[in-house]
């Protein structure tokens, strides 16, 4: 017996051996980085930077370049390289300062983003800045989430565009658009109309869903406004999609690059920035992407910029936000077929770069945007009505 | 079987062949530590979580104040409407997967331990192993592929005039039944090597057909596997995500969707709660489905005491 014994004292040793593996294993994980004091802001004004409302804090550009670098990285999340030119604007504000840029989970969704915010509260690898959809912008802003910081060109962001205190503003946005593959389609649609009909069978797609979806929640919009609906009032673009689901033109896969070249999705509905972006990914590849703005429906929505008020690098943010609001940082997004919220008042002093204006798909008249509580309520609707309808 | 140690409930009888199982020795008061470590990670990694979603799911924060406050709201919106179709929808198309992914999965394991071929059985085994796992958006775009509306398949062989949709609650079926009946090969494989020929031979000796070995021996000896099996499928296909979001956004409701939409997404705002409660719905549903699994498992593995 005295084997066993032996064998029962190895077993303790390999489980207390291995408990306390386990239990090491799991606190290092729980552990929590210090985060460093934000530095001084420096500048001649001697503001922190933390609290910094506005370049005139640092005492000028300069000396917010000055504290930027001395930080020396900045925490971005849920901006793909592929969206709104994002990939180019951050190698060319790399390239510009000695600030290094950490891009987090680059798919994330503007909850994921909000979440990150509020759950690494104190942390340093908590997010410096954040690009949301509405209306998280203004929920966040309502939560005490964001610094309120005014860019040197906030006056020239439309009323509509900015929190009045400078909290979030719009950034760049675009339209909802109909992008069609030409080699598989004999004749494109280019309104909502057109989509009802036949010969479009199995072909249109959304890209997702829209109770999750930013795009595809601005597609049904969109459809809404070209069906007598209004911004307080989605249904009709819930209708649509139910009407477009039995004649079997709505196919409910999730439009991705894939798809698209595939030609799986051969008619899809999202952001012309994106559509613009595919047609000039695909060329090389056999599929001649043809986008529209449809003249029935044109619904626009901007994405804002917003400053994390805890952001572990102060300074880092807010040289980014001055980058992104600067005529380059407002051309870079224009490059990506994205309209930049400052595109008016560049197109009347000249700083815009017109090769770029010139690509951009055709848009009649000026944009109108929905309410905050146009959106709640039909947010509301959406979620309740449109498995219903497209079931 | 000299000495009848009997298996524990729900294992398999040893092989022929193989050694005894262990005979059952006093435990010494501290063998409880060596299940610590277990003890502490499942404490840790799966009661926490548990807990936070409880918590949340019957807690609402007021946005303006900032005050967590107790209500039973996010619990009953998440058995209502839209949410409540999507957990009907999950649990049918679970319920009805594993039901189909069992009894193909026991067939097709059948087949291969009866076979007695050594390079059939290696690579059904091997290739059940890769299928089991393989999931999510990979999964949904290699059947767009295939058996999507202009999918190789479907061009070829003119699905679609048949009726064919990928991107139905049939489609989905197809698709999930593509890694659960590769799953249920695993796990019946074992339990199939378990019926000795001996049992069949005595059977036979004493007159019995074929249908009455089945219906006295083989399967009362199956039926905790087949139990387990098809709580193990219902369990994955309950639980999958992926597959579905990539395929069919939300034309089939189903309730992992659902919690996507308010958890993480562009569009709902303030609706983590709800989320949250859906979430506790799931583990309700899938503790309802091992409340009635254990007792039938306890049955079925009275007879072999």
């Amino acid at each position: 017996m005295t084997r066993l014994r032996v064998r029962a004292n190895g077993r303790l040793i390999a489980a207390l051996a291995l408990s306390t593996a386990a239990l090491t294993a799991l606190t290092a994980c729980g552990a929590k980085s210090d985060s460093d004091t934000p530095a001084d802001a420096g500048g001649s004004a001697g503001v922190k930077a933390d609290a910094a409302t506005s370049v005139a804090d640092f005492g000028g550009l300069a000396g917010l370049v000055k504290a930027a670098e001395k930080e020396g990285t900045l925490n971005a999340i849920a901006l793909p390289p592929d969206w709104a030119n994002y990939g180019e604007i951050i190698k060319g504000f790399e390239a510009k300062y000695k600030v290094k840029i950490k891009d987090e989970t680059p798919d994330a969704a503007s909850a994921d983003e909000i979440n990150a915010i509020k759950s690494r509260k104190g942390q340093d690898r908590a997010p410096d800045v954040v690009d949301l959809g509405s209306p998280f912008d203004r929920s966040g802003a309502a939560e005490g989430l964001f610094a309120a910081y005014k860019v040197a060109s906030y006056d020239k962001i439309p009323a509509a565009q900015k929190d009045p205190n400078g909290l979030w503003y719009n950034d760049y946005g675009g339209y909802i658009s109909i992008g069609c593959d030409a080699k598989r389609v004999k004749v494109c649609p280019t309104t909502f109309a057109d989509l009802l009909k036949p010969e479009y069978k199995g072909k249109v797609a959304l890209n997702g869903n829209p109770n999750k979806s930013g795009s595809a929640f601005g597609g049904v919009y969109a459809a809404s406004l070209a069906n007598k609906g209004s911004f307080s009032d989605i249904q009709p673009g819930i209708d649509f999609f139910g009407k477009l689901k039995k004649s079997g033109n709505f196919i409910p896969v999730e439009s991705t690059p894939a798809t698209v070249q595939k030609g799986e999705t051969p008619i899809s509905i999202d952001w012309d920035y994106l559509n613009a972006g595919y047609a000039d990914q695909f060329k090389g590849k056999g599929v001649d992407w043809q986008v529209a703005v449809p003249a029935d429906g044109s619904y626009a929505q901007y994405y804002s910029q917003a400053i994390n008020k805890d952001a572990p690098h102060p300074a880092a943010a807010r040289l980014w936000m001055e980058y992104l609001y600067s005529a380059e940082g407002q051309n870079l997004f224009l490059k990506g077929y994205a309209r930049p919220v400052l595109l008016p008042s560049m197109t009347e002093d000249g700083s815009v770069d017109k090769t770029f204006v010139t690509k951009l798909p055709k848009v009649e008249g000026t944009p109108e945007f929905p309410e905050a509580k146009d959106l709640d309520s039909v947010k509301a609707v959406l979620a309740k009505n449109w498995d219903k309808a497209v079931s | 079987m000299a000495d009848h140690t009997l298996p524990a409930p729900g294992t398999t009888p040893p092989a022929p062949g193989a050694a005894d199982g262990t005979r059952r020795r006093r435990r010494a008061p501290r063998a409880w530590l060596g299940a610590l470590p277990l003890l502490v990670f499942a404490g840790i990694c799966f009661g926490l979580p548990v807990g936070a979603v409880v918590y949340g799911a019957f807690t609402t924060k007021d946005t303006a104040t900032g005050v967590t406050s107790a209500t039973g709201a996010n619990v009953s919106t998440s058995l209502q409407g839209p949410y409540l179709t999507s957990l009907t929808g999950s649990v049918e198309l679970s319920a009805l997967t594993a039901l189909i992914g069992t009894v193909l999965g026991m067939l097709i394991a059948q087949a291969v331990v009866t076979s007695r071929r050594g390079a059939l059985r290696e690579s059904v085994l091997t290739a059940s192993g890769v299928l089991a796992n393989f999931g999510g958006v990979p999964l949904a775009f290699a059947f767009v592929a295939t058996l999507g509306i202009s999918g190789v398949v479907t061009q070829y062989a003119h699905l679609d005039a048949a009726g064919w949709n990928l991107y139905s609650f049939t489609g989905l079926t197809v698709i999930y039944l593509y890694f659960l009946v590769p799953l249920m090969v695993l796990v019946s494989v074992p339990a199939l090597d378990g019926l000795r020929p001996q049992w069949r031979e005595a059977a036979q000796n004493a007159g019995a057909t074929t249908w009455q070995f089945w219906r006295h021996v083989g399967l009362p000896v199956l039926m905790p596997t087949l139990l387990g099996g098809f709580v193990l499928l219902f369990g994955s296909a309950f639980a999958a995500y992926a597959t579905a979001a990539a395929l069919v956004g939300g034309s089939v409701p189903l309730v992992t969707l659902k919690i996507a939409d308010a958890l993480s997404g562009n569009v709902q705002v303030g609706q983590e709660n709800v989320a949250l409660a859906l979430s506790l719905d799931m583990i309700v549903i899938a503790g309802l489905v091992m409340v009635v699994y254990l007792p039938l498992q306890r049955r079925s593995t009275r007879w072999l005491h």
